[in-house]
């Protein structure tokens, strides 16, 4: 046998998770919900903003998780949809003075489209390649952003500032509390359209693919397709986060859209584990808390703190959170039966 | 054309760079099958740790050869201490493992030498080369050294025990074991061995772009994009990549009116990825046939 033959035994790139593990059960997402809905009335403001951008970057994760979990693609480009987003949202309200609700099926559709074409050209490429493919995509972005020609509407080096919606119907809470919820509406709408998803046609299509792209054709597959289909609902997601993400933060400018929030967003993956949809939220919780805390423990050392942190979570669960769901679930298990 | 020509030659100079960190890629690719993103920073510790010996005295080449050690083992311990215990964990957890050693890298570095940028000496010199204004000694010496690595390589791999050894190890690890090959330490050894010749591009590179801890970072992805472009399987490629990939970024920068230094990255990997799309393997890689 000849070196250049990969067999079938050999462990694909991303693990096969079957569909009824990429979910949690009903009882527990209705208690879950249920604590989200109440925080906000026993939270102070700062905690809720962090909480809204909990919601927007585990969108974001939920949107890798479908192409890479789902689809099998890699992708380090997710920073770039979020930045378009982010920017359809943010121009639409600046300088067309759209309600910022209705831009954020704007920056969906754009960011949809975007994927959908971008992943054409990535469709001949795979594994590394297509990290690379991608990687190529989140570090042209913040430059092509900064461009002259752009600048009357993005506002080149400077960004744009996004005023902050107030509440609507006149609703005793403030702007804080009343984003909080907004996110949180849209997020779980996103969330069962994402489980709904993968557990259609489309998403055992995807998981083929995902599984053995050489079988999944002779099953008649489409795998163009559905590849650039995964890659498009990615990015539509991603999208609408970014857009989101630019009413929390309230202001966009094209440095905060680099390679280093693309890279975030795969770590949550990983931490939240990949395939696993609500670990997308424990992951987006690392991607947030994490830094903080190691920047608390260290000023100095706080890229090494948060290394090790890293490494001790990917040591106790290389799985990612989805690891704890399984045992937890087996306990459940085990004394319903006893 | 003398303008042309001129530019052709500062990118062989700028390429040799690229060729060096993306011959350390594809070693360490071939042993242990996906790409290190802690490479460029394990060069940067290594090239620190080279300087600081000449601080206290050492002589240029001794430091150099106390450095290779090392690196060498280094990366075997990197190996043994974090990576070996992840073997069996998903490759994108392995791969996050990689960011979380380039934090911790690039952290220690900044921590003990700070972030100011520091002067390094080249051993080579750097008057110019050959009567051309661009191409110094330094970078004659830089590309003689890289060719130097990769013929080496190239005789460790084809007619060594080990070499042979190291490669069964890669391709199929389970036959290797059938018949006595200890697969584990050779990944070790291919982690070694990749931080050694990291290290050289570290320290053939400092002089060039200067010492400090994130110097590695834009020297990094290009020498993935070079190892890509080259096809990862191929040290050969890998070296050709590194020269075209600097070649490019010349040729981008002079005759594309507009493209400052921000967009030569963005240009140069648009590039690689138009070549990518038409010959998805790389240039000199090999096509992996897959079977159901």
């Amino acid at each position: 046998m000849s070196a250049a033959e990969d067999l079938a035994t050999h462990a694909p790139a991303v693990e096969a998770v079957p569909k009824r593990a990429m979910t949690l059960s009903t009882g527990t997402t209705i208690a879950i919900l249920a604590v989200l809905v109440v925080v906000p009335a026993f939270a102070k403001n700062f905690i809720i903003f962090q909480l809204t951008m909990l919601l927007i970057y585990g969108l974001a994760v939920l949107a890798l998780n479908i192409l890479t979990g789902g689809s099998g693609q890699f992708s380090l480009g997710q920073s770039a949809f979020y930045a378009i987003g982010a920017y359809t949202s943010a121009i639409l309200m600046e300088h067309y003075d759209l309600n910022y609700a209705l831009t954020l099926p704007v920056a969906g559709v754009i960011c949809f489209a975007a994927g959908f074409l971008f992943g054409q050209p990535a469709l001949r490429l795979s594994g590394v390649y297509l990290a690379l493919a991608t990687f190529a995509l989140a570090t042209a972005m913040p430059q092509l952003l900064k461009l002259g020609f752009f600048e009357p509407w993005t506002g080149g080096v400077q960004g744009l500032v996004v005023t902050k919606p107030d509440a609507p119907f006149g609703l005793p809470i403030g702007q804080d509390a009343w984003l909080y919820y907004f996110t949180l509406a849209i997020t779980v709408a996103i969330y069962v359209f994402s489980i709904n998803l993968l557990r259609s046609r489309s998403g055992r299509a995807f998981m083929a693919i995902r599984d053995n792209e050489i079988a999944a054709s002779a099953m008649g597959i489409d795998v163009s397709l559905y590849k650039t289909l995964a890659f498009g609902v990615s990015a539509g997601i991603t999208g609408v986060a970014g857009g989101l993400g630019a009413i929390a933060v309230q202001f966009v400018a094209p440095d905060s859209y680099t390679i280093q929030l693309a890279i975030s967003l795969f770590l949550g993956m990983v931490v939240g584990g990949v395939g696993w949809l609500p670990g997308s939220f424990i992951g987006s919780a690392f991607i947030i808390f994490v830094p903080n805390m190691a920047e608390g423990i260290s000023k100095g050392l706080s890229g090494a703190v948060f290394g090790v942190l890293l490494f001790l979570v990917i040591f106790l669960m290389p799985h990612g959170a989805r690891q704890i769901a399984i045992v937890g679930q087996q306990l459940i298990d085990r004394i319903k039966k006893s | 054309m003398e303008l042309f020509i001129n530019q052709i030659l500062a990118g062989i100079a700028t390429g040799a760079i690229y060729a060096c960190m993306a011959l350390a890629v594809v070693m360490i690719y071939q042993a242990i099958d996906h790409l290190n993103f802690a490479q460029g920073e394990m060069a940067m510790f290594s090239t620190f740790v080279s300087w600081q010996l000449m601080q206290w005295g050492v002589p240029y080449w001794g430091a150099f050869l106390i450095t290779l050690v090392f690196s060498f083992l280094g990366g075997i311990a990197i190996e043994r201490v974090l990576f070996k215990p992840l073997a069996k964990a998903p490759i994108l957890t392995q791969v996050a493992g990689f960011i979380a050693l380039y934090s911790i890298i690039n952290s220690c570095a900044g921590l003990i030498w700070d972030f100011t940028i520091k002067q390094y000496p080249t051993p080579f010199g750097s008057s110019p080369f050959l009567g051309s204004q661009l191409i110094s000694t330094h970078q004659a010496g830089m590309i003689g050294l890289t060719l130097l690595m990769l013929l080496g390589l190239f005789f460790f791999f084809r007619y060594t025990r080990m070499g042979l050894a190291m490669r069964a190890a890669a391709s199929l690890p389970e036959s290797a074991r059938l018949v006595g090959i200890n697969t584990s330490w050779m990944i070790a050894l291919g982690w070694g061995m990749a931080a050694a010749i990291g290290s050289v591009a570290g320290m053939m590179i400092a002089p060039v772009v200067f010492l400090e801890p994130n110097m590695m970072l834009g020297v990094l992805i290009y020498g993935f994009a070079a190892a890509v472009l080259g096809g990862l399987t191929s040290p050969f490629g890998a070296v050709v990549g590194g020269f075209l990939v600097g070649i490019f970024e010349n040729l981008v920068g002079t005759y594309i009116p507009g493209v400052g230094n921000e967009l030569k990255l963005p240009i140069a990997l648009a590039l690689i990825i138009t070549v990518l799309v038409i010959k998805p393997a790389g240039l000199f890689g090999r096509h992996i046939v897959k079977r159901v």
